[in-house]
């Protein structure tokens, strides 16, 4: 397919389509509506279903339902909406069942704002519902990698069995940027445990689809069983994107569209000739610590930069380690932070302001 | 070639969709570009604006705080976004709606009385292709072609017929801007 300008959300849309996503459950919110718009013409020409629910709880139980017969199933919100799908969504984690959930997050709390914001991060990073689970958490800068990411999420919640996490703040999601679709081939997987209907005679097990566990033994059995499912995602599946760090002397960790920003910074840095790097974690969780403990032995300083007070930076301090100072600088409620002023951080935190 | 632009009006003049456009025309180009608007409680009549970025490199910030272009096609824009023009920047305005004139000496001024050319070739609709014909034609980075393509893809086949009409207004902000 050739290139061609797209908005994010509906480039997240297309590509959950050639994705294989045929069953979309969602409530508008903005700044993501347009995925449920684009969905609700997209999908039923290719034969799927695209339902608003009459709420965002509604919505992330009609994904369990879909999940739980097998199918490749997604839902979108911001971040009120994705606060009230965390039942489900913990419910899912625990059922052990692949879906897309999309947080294209805006300022809080509350009803807060609609402008772009990453004050998701705890929530999106930690499971975000009740209990111990997790959610691999991809985290685009651009929309061309929203679209690859949407792929890869699909991918990783089937091979794993685990619900994904697509998190892009507002800004993702309402610009546009040149599209190329990838060529798409969904991994082979085996969804014989897919509940699809049980007839006496019909040759296999009932398949159960549950998050119920009245003993305790039989729950912790679970929930290691996840452990180690956590571990082989930690493993195979942390992504990053190193920028200009092959010979940085700091380095700033920004993740979305505070990445790109902070890219133009590192970029105005060097030109005064500070040699400063970009660390982007890509998945946030799992979180890339080894990359960022390696680089803070030879670094003389991180500055982590978010649109929140301060959360990746509880992530950046644990894989620092102490190597090296720390410094955070973030702007919230849906306010983004300006090239100049994380240039400024970079430069005092150089003068060791 | 880094081209920092912001366009700046009120919702319903299209400012939107200038930006778009030349988007569009870069990607064709070639370059690498974003465009991001301001979203937010807009409505027709407020305020609208959006940053475009077109670049030989992988653009950083989506968002332009120093613009090598500013168009305003309003008095409130004018207002806000001529500060944010580099030194030898480009201030294109759209001086049917603008009657001050901006105060800054050290960047490159266009007036373009868009609204009243558009209203030349009977439509107040082709106002912001008005003024992005004096965009082509002071940046030197765009054709009318390259302009009237990008239309031709964001609008389809069923829109054609208004292709000769827009085109006429881009040639006509042109002529404006070599003045």
């Amino acid at each position: 397919m050739n290139r061609q300008m797209m908005k994010g959300n509906e480039a997240i849309a297309e590509a959950a389509v050639q994705a294989g996503c045929r069953y979309y459950f969602g409530y508008p919110i903005t700044p993501q509506s347009e995925i449920p718009e684009y969905m609700s013409k997209r999908l039923p020409e290719v034969g799927g279903t695209f339902i608003q629910a009459e709420s965002e709880i509604a919505a992330i139980n009609m994904v369990y339902g879909a999940a739980g017969a097998g199918a490749r199933a997604m839902t979108s919100s911001s971040s009120p909406g994705v606060s009230l799908k965390q039942e489900g969504i913990s419910y899912i984690a625990g059922a052990e069942l692949p879906c897309l959930i999309v947080n294209i997050v805006r300022g809080g709390p509350g009803l807060g704002s609609i402008q772009p914001a990453q004050s998701d991060y705890y929530q999106a990073t930690r499971g975000g519902g009740h209990g111990d689970y997790r959610l691999p958490v991809f985290a685009p800068a651009s929309v061309q990698e929203a679209v690859e990411l949407t792929m890869k999420a699909f991918d990783v919640a089937d091979r794993y069995r685990t619900p994904t996490m697509l998190l892009g703040d507002g800004a993702i999601g309402q610009m546009m940027e040149p599209v190329t679709m990838p060529e798409y081939k969904p991994a082979e997987t085996d969804k014989s445990w897919a509940a699809t209907g049980w007839r006496e005679g019909c040759g296999r097990e009932r398949a159960i689809i549950n998050s119920l566990y009245i003993e305790p033994d039989r729950l912790e059995a679970l929930v290691r069983k996840l452990e180690a499912k956590y571990k082989a995602i930690a493993e195979n599946e942390t992504m990053v994107d190193l920028q200009y760090m092959d010979d940085a002397e700091y380095a700033v960790v920004a993740y979305g569209t505070t990445a790109r920003i902070a890219l133009t910074a590192v970029r105005n840095a060097r030109k005064q000739g500070v040699k400063a790097g970009l660390i982007r974690p890509i998945t946030v969780w799992p979180f890339p610590e080894k990359v960022i403990c390696d680089a803070a032995s030879r670094l003389k300083g991180v500055l982590t930069v978010e649109m929140s007070l301060g959360q990746m930076v509880d992530d950046v301090r644990l894989a620092v380690n102490g190597q090296c100072p720390v410094r955070f600088f973030g702007r919230t409620g849906g306010m983004i932070p300006g090239v100049r002023e994380v240039y400024d951080q970079l430069m005092s935190m150089k003068e060791g302001l | 070639m880094n081209l920092q632009m912001i366009f700046a009006g009120f919702g319903g003049q299209g400012v939107l969709l200038m930006g778009q456009l030349i988007a569009y025309a870069g990607m064709v180009m070639g370059k690498e570009v974003s465009w991001m608007p301001s979203y937010g409680p807009e409505m027709r009549g407020g305020s609208a604006n959006c940053s475009v970025v077109v670049s030989d490199e992988p653009v950083g910030s989506p968002r332009v705080e120093d613009a090598d272009v500013v168009v305003a096609m309003n008095k409130p824009s004018l207002a806000v976004f001529e500060k944010s023009v580099v030194p030898g920047g480009l201030l294109i305005y759209n001086s049917s709606l603008i009657d001050e004139k901006p105060t800054r000496t050290d960047i490159r001024v266009a007036a373009i009385p868009a609204n009243d050319i558009a209203a030349e070739l009977g439509s107040a609709k082709v106002t912001n292709m008005v003024m992005l014909g004096a965009v082509a034609q002071l940046t030197g980075d765009f054709t009318a072609e390259e302009l009237v393509d990008a239309m031709r893809h964001k609008f389809g086949p069923s829109k054609e017929h208004m292709m000769p009409k827009n085109r006429e207004a881009i040639e006509r902000g042109m002529a404006a801007a070599k003045g």
